[in-house]
């Protein structure tokens, strides 16, 4: 039985700096940058953080890096490595470590240049002598195996995909700080380039600079640093496989598994989320996972988003900063699902507020949908 | 002693695909490994599957041309384990899931290389 510590600390700070295009920054800067923004959020300072998550995608030992920028002596710091879902690992490890006493104060920092630094996706993946015989694309042609395998169980659409593109623009649109805000049409959409079949341009995350970070504290001390704290109600990960070769059903992710325990500590349901923020490197990803957190059921995702029903407006909102697909992507994005739901909570989302916003589902994917993580915030009233 | 890249490498470069086999489960592994996954079993024998498999899934890349786009697929073994590869002898997009196939062993690029071929009397 899990003694997850519900509602016992919470996000009182979230940020983000530099997203899209941010030349002449190093990474480090950026994530520093963010930092600061999101401990300035809820008055605190560098010194303040004795706890410290960090993980950059350039740099091996990014934790020191960040301490030893920031001028700190954590008591605690981790530099996992999971990929996209390493942050929302973090809440988790944080939230222990706070309630236990080992810290007061973590902070859990990101930063990339990828976009002006070197156009690239970054990345420092082990090659495989199994798998880069074959020139797959890293890491779009494992997602395009798993959309394939989807469409062919299934009978998930193009234009289904399509519509997850949509939605995600639609939102980026009411979000000034998005990189892509142009219009999106079904049309355009469907005659992007192909890069890996079934998935084309339109179907993959942005490539862009950007940083985010998030302030954990316990709970007692969270009214002090925000007036509207988002509570860690639930959190959990969990690991799979590595390479696509290994996965066991393509089109059943362990997001089915971090889902159900963070739903469990946090004594919620999918029906009670108001807020979805999912890491979307893929059109298809927000397939699996709106299926696998129970949003829907197994292989209804591509019915379930049609129709405008996660685009703004719709039943459920889902990626309500544009997402990876259209707000921003330096690599590792699961920290800016943190940051947006965390502010749709303190109500500071704007244009794209959703109204009573009370309960945020985050969920991060890490690898070729190998790591899942799923953290549960909620406000004052859900705790 | 199991050297489990190396000793793969070496039967492909011999033109033999050689997967494992635990000696008290008698599960059949692929990738090579100096360990059975969850029971720890470490008494793994290299062994010849039947080179039968059925493709899970497919991508076909594309390229800019005049470089040819090419398959990407998942196989399912018959003895169980999955593997990537590539289908050669049929136009990429012709590769479909549920396709029986057969492993071969070419020579590409100056190094061995697993492939498969669509197994005789398989739909084309």
């Amino acid at each position: 039985m899990s003694s997850f510590p519900r509602g016992r600390t919470a996000i009182v700070g979230a940020a983000t700096f530099g997203l899209g295009e941010a030349p002449g920054f190093s990474s480090r800067d950026l994530a520093v940058h963010a930092g600061i923004a999101a401990l300035t959020q809820a008055n605190l300072r560098p010194a303040d953080v004795d706890a410290l998550f960090v993980c950059l995608s350039d740099d091996m030992l990014s934790g020191m890096t960040l301490a030893e920028y920031f001028g700190i002596r954590p008591r605690l710091t981790d530099n996992n490595r999971t990929g996209g879902s390493s942050f929302l690992i973090h809440v988790i490890l944080a939230a222990l470590a706070l309630e236990s006493g080992e810290c007061d104060v973590a902070l859990i920092a990101y930063g990339s240049n990828q976009r002006t630094g070197t156009g690239k996706l970054a990345n420092l993946i082990r090659t495989s002598v199994y798998e880069a015989p074959y020139r797959a694309l890293s890491p779009i042609s494992a997602y395009a195996l798993a959309a394939a395998r989807h469409m062919h169980q299934y009978g998930t659409t193009r234009e289904q995909l399509g519509a997850v593109a949509m939605a995600a623009r639609k939102w980026a649109q009411l979000n000034p700080e998005a990189y892509m805000r142009d219009e999106l049409t079904m049309q355009e959409y469907l005659q992007a380039r192909m890069v890996s079949e079934p998935l084309g341009v339109r179907d993959c995350c942005l490539v862009t600079d950007g940083a985010a970070a998030i302030v954990m504290t316990r709970a007692d001390r969270a009214k002090v640093h925000a007036s509207r704290p988002a509570f860690v109600l639930g959190a959990a990960c969990a690991t799979w496989h590595q390479e696509i070769s290994n996965a066991q059903d393509l089109t059943v992710t362990a997001a089915a598994e971090s889902g159900a325990r963070a739903y469990a500590q946090a004594g919620v349901k999918p029906a009670d989320i108001d807020v979805v923020q999912l890491y979307d490197a893929f059109t298809i990803n927000t397939l699996l996972f709106l299926e696998d957190l129970g949003f829907c059921p197994k292989g209804e995702g591509g019915r379930f988003v049609e129709n405008g029903r996660i685009a703004p407006g719709g039943e459920l909102p889902v990626n309500t900063n544009g997402g990876g697909l259209s707000c921003v992507h330096p690599g590792m994005y699961g920290l800016f699902t943190l940051v947006e739901a965390t502010q749709q909570i303190m109500r500071m989302a704007g244009t794209r507020q959703v109204p009573e916003a009370q309960l945020a589902l985050c969920h991060g994917n890490g690898g070729v949908l190998s790591s899942q993580a799923t953290v549960i915030l909620g406000s004052e009233a859900t705790v | 002693v199991i050297q489990p890249e190396k000793q793969f490498l070496e039967f492909l470069a011999q033109g033999r695909f050689m997967i494992q086999r635990s000696r008290a489960t008698g599960r059949y592994i692929f990738f090579p490994r100096v360990a059975e996954p969850m029971t720890g079993c470490t008494d793994l024998e290299w062994v010849e599957p039947s080179g039968e498999g059925i493709v899970y899934s497919v991508t076909v890349v594309r390229q800019k041309p005049p470089a040819p786009d090419y398959n990407v697929v998942l196989v399912d073994l018959a003895e169980g384990p999955r593997l990537m590869s590539r289908v050669d002898g049929v136009e990429p997009r012709a590769v479909r899931i549920g396709m029986a196939v057969k492993a071969r062993v070419i020579r590409e690029n100056d190094a061995p290389l697993l492939v498969f071929e669509p197994a005789r009397g398989a739909p084309r």
